[in-house]
């Protein structure tokens, strides 16, 4: 099955519906085992037990920016390969993209209330992650404004676009200013720099995680396509002549 | 399993994620049931698509 097959909306919606209840089953598992593996998790020796925040804040965080990081590809495919599914992805995204971002600043923030002193603190890396969420919304208030779903997808993957430039800002804040947000200890050149005992109940909640968004995102854009065959058919019962 | 001094922070996390989790699949599970309801009340009122295919049909 390639991508053009894929471009066939009645294709996608016979695919999505054989494999979603596989994937809303495996997410669940491996939900699961990573809950169980983050209440097991030992105490670090500086957060105490407030480091199974991060076992959600983390995978949640990640999301933020791999979610538009799909919307972005997504955009390039309305603008450029103009694929019919392509604006149906990157709108079906944006509502389960903000989601995540709005748990990744919740959740650190109840994190760092304990560990930094406080709430919040306007750094680079809370900022940057603040705008993306608020990028979101606009998105979304972006698609809910125009009410033919083409014009909004092309105006919504540029502004996509555009806002892909945050990603990077985000992903090296921490690098480039002085920030409270501590720097990358997972993903980082040389290694993680986390034990073992942190490492895999987080690694598992991360791949649980993006298991659930794409069931979700899948899900979403099944619901996309309904809606649109709504709209096209309302279309055409008011075209039509009455009697 | 003790959670110590801050457990209220580790729990309200974990409730939360929960809470927004299930809101989001819940919206997700109701938009469909309304689409496929909406799409068959379109086709009883005798709208059907060029193709001649249920449009509520997803195989």
């Amino acid at each position: 099955m390639t991508l053009i097959d894929l471009a066939n909306p009645t294709r996608f919606l016979s695919l999505t519906a054989k494999i979603l209840p596989w994937l809303a089953a495996a997410t669940a598992l491996l939900l699961a085992i990573g809950l169980y593996q983050s209440a097991m998790a030992p105490d670090d020796y500086q957060q105490g037990a407030t480091v199974k925040i991060m076992f959600i804040h983390v995978p949640n965080a990640w999301l933020s920016m791999f979610v538009w990081g799909v919307m972005s590809l997504s955009a390039l495919g309305t603008l450029v390969w103009r694929h019919p599914l392509a604006d149906v992805s990157a709108k079906a995204a944006a509502p389960i993209g903000a989601a995540f971002t709005f748990l990744a600043l919740v959740t650190g923030s109840l994190w760092g209330r304990p560990m930094w002193g406080t709430y919040w603190e306007w750094d680079a890396r809370l900022t940057s992650v603040l705008i993306l969420f608020l990028m979101y919304l606009g998105l979304i208030a972006l698609w809910r404004a125009v009410e033919d779903p083409s014009r909004a997808a092309r105006a919504a993957a540029v502004l996509t676009l555009v806002g892909a430039i945050n990603i990077p800002i985000i992903k090296f804040s921490v690098d480039w200013w002085n920030t409270l947000h501590q720097p990358a200890s997972v993903l980082r050149m040389g290694g993680s720099t986390l034990d073992k005992a942190f490492l895999i109940p987080l690694l598992v909640m991360a791949v649980a995680f993006s298991l659930l968004f794409i069931t979700l995102h899948l899900a979403a854009m099944r619901n996309e396509i309904l809606r649109r065959r709504v709209r096209a058919l309302q279309m055409q019962q008011a075209s039509q002549p009455r009697a | 399993m003790s959670l110590g001094p801050y457990a209220s922070f580790i729990v309200s996390s974990y409730l939360l994620v929960a809470l927004v989790v299930l809101i989001l699949i819940g919206w997700i599970a109701l938009d469909y049931r309304q689409q496929r309801a909406r799409l068959r009340e379109l086709e009883a009122s005798g709208v059907t698509r060029r193709s001649g295919r249920g449009a509520a049909d997803l195989s």
